[in-house]
């Protein structure tokens, strides 16, 4: 029994890691090296990232997913894999079948309004109650969709409505869309290799005419007029290609010269070294994907990729790392492993007292689990900042995942000092709350976007963003261990178990937990607070302006203040301070994400945000769990027996008397 | 009685509350920037002794909740008093005696600031010097006699202090009679709704329409003052002249053979140096329009101490000169010109000192904490 009861958490941990091996193996390409393309790099929102960044990005601007899904399986079915586009297998039929792009289901459309207005409520496709356009069924409503979206531009911000926020963003979306279908081939040719050498073959005599007709010579308008055809398509690219595509060609000078396939071929009109060599590939590409010549597609993604290699061997690795990165989900695979670990220490606590065995094999195996889950949350974390070049927080998404860490690090030394299995449930909530916050928010699109002028500096990043960001997962995670203490407190007997070798039962330990978790929140709080100061101090000249991100943060510092003074002046006992620590989770909720809003939730009135909704609803929910611990204290089942009432004054009190004595 | 009085002011419960009312200040401070701004819920929250609540349509205002003075006054008071009621010599208060101490000149610091800080702001198109920044929201109300060539004599008098009646400026030879005075008001070429035409006897003016407004309290925007002024020399008025912060050019009067220019210009602070403007830069990433930088290439020309020298000031890198700071604050839009805000602020490394010494109690009182813990963890 004893032996069994140590290999059993060895075995739920093996269960996981195995897993996560599996998943992080190399994956095989198919008969199509599709994965082979999605790893090469291209030049997109100011930084170099693979064409799987740009498809998934882009998807996720349009669809709100990473892919596409090409039939429609009950969920009951859940062993059946459905058939779906991967980012990078859609992103080669937009950029060279895009009339087989065009008939697949990406645009996400649910106002209501647009559904009726543009007669789209019978077509689409459902899927969980969202539906899905493909572009052949808006085609027909283009102009109408710019005209609607361009009267939503004019509108100012603050009170553009829900049907012109969403109609904004459907333009976006299509715009985009057409876009990246003008990024390397222009929409409609038939070979791209061909028009190339067209170009190629056309440009002497096509130049010699335009040059006499500068200077008002004699000139060959047939063939000005022809070159002029085949130009047109190319300037077509250059002016509407989103990623940028081709290396610089002279990278000793600007390493940062990317152009767009358009620009590499009209910059031999310009220039003496002829059309970008990097396009001869792409067109190569185009031309056997379109024929559906798998073996001609693979041969020019490889030998792309070897042209490629010598000039910008950097370039080459930092995408391929990154699309390992997008390949992997780290996060998703942590926060499997958080809920596993989150029911196993339930189900401890649940055996707690009564079950000793059972309970430490549920904590232990919960325990195991996140340590590996925090093993693969840092993975990702810093896989993230290496590839970014970053401290771990630099936007809203990066700091959710950071939070999620924090608190999971928090919850494993607490673990250690109290094996109660408290720090493993609170961290495995905390981690999987803010791993799928995080995951919400990537759906913004590109989470790796730059650092605007004024962030742009990693000594600050490191130290303030940083600090302050412990400063919330601290809060956070005493708040968490808060509403443990009141749901045990009244629905179980827990809270007068004894804890250890001491007299102190899980109550007064649990107590402690808080008190120490605010004392830390304190001081990650103060510091970050006052380095942004001097941050600020040291960008805009004032320490202290009273913006709302600012009052946010001193808000944190007071709350915690006031806990801590009210603790030492023994003005509240073991529930207030949970109380206090539950108000410190809607302070810091508000500090985290309330501020941001201020402008959007209740400038427009009549209008909720669903970031703003999802406030509310917690706010809500943490108002419910403090008027539950209102509950008197006869009727929580840990105090019920008179002997296990809460005394009358914590030992802290008496210090604090005699401190003043 | 006094005894229950200074037991109330060191009293814990004091702090508890006081903190509690800061919270809730902050929190409806926030908030209420929304709707007034936020300069203005500045003023009205946290550089404040009062709240005040005006009910819509009277002129009351009734004070309902303390403003950000009496709350931080009070906690300091009730700090300082607690340190002294309970102060003894223990190795194991160093860390609160640290922490309070920083506060407290955070706290001083801040008030300091606020009282003594000056911002303002210069804009420099590539190639220009100047020496002398403007104020960004208060104007004056300049006169200035230009019949020396080589310089200027400059006479102002802060537009707050404007207001119908008479007055006289030193080594200016007229008085100035206020007819009008709006603080913040808007012109137009043509007769409007609710404008009234200017009547004015000399310089432009004419076929101008004109209305007080209110006060602006956006951010982004600023109150534009205009007046009806007249020119009263010892012999008789020399004219009724508008003159405003909206016209670009001032107003010129000729007197005794002396030329002024009369004009409402946003308030000038002169300095003993100038600054050259070579070159603005704004630096985007590639292939976008994200700014990476923005950054000014300046030379500071100083006659009084014979420097001449380069600097560069960027984000998050400004330049600190005879007290005064320069930070790169705005750009125009063609990105040929920059603007640099100007601060002068005689406090402004009490947070750094404040910063070391909370830090380092925290520290310190936190680290008694966990080391005791750990003890007797042991023993147990």
């Amino acid at each position: 029994m004893k032996a069994l009861s140590k290999i059993i958490p060895w075995c739920a941990f093996a269960l996981f890691a195995i897993e996560i091996i599996v998943v992080m193996l190399p994956k095989k390409d198919g008969e199509l090296h599709t994965k082979e393309f999605g790893r090469l790099p291209v030049l997109m929102n100011g930084r170099i990232q693979p064409f799987d960044s740009v498809a998934r990005n882009s998807l996720l601007q349009i669809r709100s997913t990473g892919d596409v899904p090409l039939e429609q399986v009950p969920s009951w079915k859940f062993w059946h894999h459905a058939k779906k586009l991967r980012s990078t297998e859609w992103l080669l039929e937009v950029f060279f079948k895009p009339e087989l792009a065009d008939t697949r289901p990406i645009f996400l459309i649910h106002h209501p309004d647009i559904l009726s207005e543009f007669d789209l409520a019978e077509k689409g496709v459902e899927k969980s109650g969202l539906r899905y356009y493909t572009f052949e069924e808006i085609k027909s409503s283009l102009r109408e969709i710019n005209n609607q979206a361009q009267i939503a531009s004019d509108t100012k911000d603050e009170v553009r409505n829900t049907y012109q926020k969403q109609i904004l963003k459907l333009a976006n979306a299509i715009f985009l869309y057409q876009r990246l279908k003008n990024s390397i081939e222009p929409e409609g040719a038939e070979s791209l290799v061909k028009m190339v050498s067209d170009f190629e073959a056309a440009m002497p005599a096509g130049v010699a005419a335009f040059r006499a007709q500068q200077s008002g010579e004699e000139l060959d308008r047939d063939a000005l007029a022809r070159f002029a055809r085949l130009v047109q398509p190319f300037d077509a690219v250059a002016n509407l290609a989103q990623p940028l595509t081709l290396p610089p060609i002279h990278p000793e000078v600007d390493r940062n010269a990317w152009q767009n396939a358009g620009a590499g071929v009209l910059g031999a009109l310009t220039s003496d070294h002829g059309i970008h060599p990097a396009v001869r590939y792409f067109a190569r590409m185009a031309d056997s994907y379109g024929s559906d010549d798998a073996a001609g597609f693979n041969s020019a993604v490889a030998e792309y990729r070897q042209w490629l290699t010598p000039k910008f061997e950097k370039e080459v690795n930092k995408a391929r790392a990154e699309f390992y990165f997008n390949q992997v989900k780290t996060f998703l695979h942590a926060t499997i492993i958080y809920i596993a670990a989150f029911v196993l220490a339930g189900g401890a606590l649940l055996a707690f007292g009564s079950l000793p065995t059972l309970f430490e094999v549920l904590r232990r195996s919960s325990f195991y689990l996140i340590l590996l889950a925090f093993v693969v949350h840092t993975f990702g974390l810093v896989f993230r900042m290496v590839l970014e070049g970053r401290p771990p927080v630099t936007n809203l998404y990066s700091s959710a995942v950071f939070i999620g860490w924090a608190a999971c690090l928090l919850g494993i030394i607490l673990e250690r000092v109290y094996r109660v299995g408290l720090g493993c449930a609170v961290a495995a909530l905390t981690g999987f709350v803010t791993l799928l916050i995080a995951h919400n928010l990537a759906i913004g699109g590109d989470t790796m976007e730059m650092m605007r002028a004024v962030l742009d500096t990693n000594f600050w990043l490191a130290t303030h963003v940083v600090t302050i960001t412990i400063g919330y997962a601290a809060t956070f995670f005493a708040g968490g261990l808060a509403i443990v203490y009141i749901v045990l407190g009244i629905f179980t007997p827990l809270l007068s178990e004894k804890v250890g070798k001491g007299d102190s039962d899980l109550g007064k330990a649990l107590s402690r937990m808080v008190y120490a978790i605010i004392c830390f929140a304190t001081f990650f709080s103060f510091i970050g607070t006052v380095l942004g100061g001097i941050w600020a101090d040291q960008s805009w000249g004032r320490f202290w302006g009273w913006d709302p991100k600012e009052n946010g943060a001193l808000l944190i510092v007071l709350w915690c203040a006031i806990i801590l003074h009210a603790r030492w002046g023994g003005l509240v006992r073991d529930r207030g301070i949970m109380n206090l620590a539950i108000i410190g989770n809607m302070i810091t909720a508000f500090s985290w994400f309330g501020v941001n809003m201020l402008g959007i939730g209740l400038h427009s009135y009549g209008f909720m945000d669903a970031a703003f909704k999802w406030l509310m609803l917690f706010w809500m929910s943490q108002v419910a769990i403090m008027a539950l611990s209102a509950l008197p204290l006869q009727y929580w089942k840990s105090f019920q027996s008179p002997a296990n009432q809460e005394p009358p004054s914590s030992p802290d009190i008496k210090s604090a008397a005699g401190a003043r004595g | 009685m006094i005894d229950r009085f200074v037991r109330l002011f060191t009293s814990l419960k004091l702090t508890v509350v006081l903190l509690a009312l800061g919270c809730v200040l902050v929190f409806a401070g926030t908030l209420a920037q929304v709707h007034l701004g936020l300069y203005k819920a500045q003023n009205e929250f946290f550089r404040s002794f009062f709240v005040f609540w005006q009910p819509a349509g009277s002129s009351l205002r009734i004070p309902v909740f303390p403003g950000g003075y009496l709350v931080g006054g009070l906690l300091i008071i009730n700090l300082i008093a607690a340190h002294f009621r309970y102060y003894r010599k223990d190795f194991k208060k160093v860390g609160i005696i640290l922490i309070h101490l920083g506060l407290a000149l955070l706290l001083l610091g801040q008030l300091l600031t606020d009282m003594l800080s000056v911002e303002s702001s210069m804009h420099l198109r590539n190639g220009d010097t100047k020496n002398y920044s403007e104020a960004e929201r208060s104007f004056e109300l300049a006169i200035v006699d230009t019949s020396d060539p080589k310089a200027d004599k400059v006479v102002s008098l802060p537009a707050s202090k404007l207001k119908a009646g008479e007055f006289t400026l030193p080594e200016v030879p007229f008085k100035v009679r206020v007819h009008k005075f709006y603080p913040n008001s808007s012109l137009l070429q043509n007769r409007e709704e609710g404008y009234e035409q200017v009547t004015t006897t000399a310089g432009i003016g004419s076929g101008i329409w004109w209305k007080e407004l209110k006060h602006e309290t956006e951010m982004d925007r600023r109150d534009m003052p205009s007046g009806l002024f007249e020119i009263v020399a010892p012999n008789g008025s020399a004219g009724t002249y508008l003159i405003s912060a909206f016209l670009n050019r001032p107003q010129e009067l000729v007197l005794d053979g002396k030329r002024y220019e009369l004009s409402l210009r946003p308030r000038r602070f002169y300095k003993s140096y100038s600054i050259h403007l070579l070159e603005f830069r704004h630096d985007r990433y590639p292939g976008t329009e994200i700014p990476k930088n923005f950054s000014s290439r300046v030379r500071i020309i100083d006659p009084a101490s014979g420097e001449n020298r380069e600097m560069v000031i960027k984000m998050n890198s400004p330049l600190r000169y005879k007290g005064e700071t320069y930070y790169q604050a705005s750009f125009d839009k063609d990105d040929q010109g920059s603007v640099l805000q100007v601060v002068r602020n005689p406090g402004w490394l009490t947070p750094y000192f404040a910063c070391v010494l909370v830090s380092l109690g925290l520290i310190v009182q936190f680290g008694i904490h966990l080391v005791g813990f750990a003890r007797k963890r042991k023993a147990s």
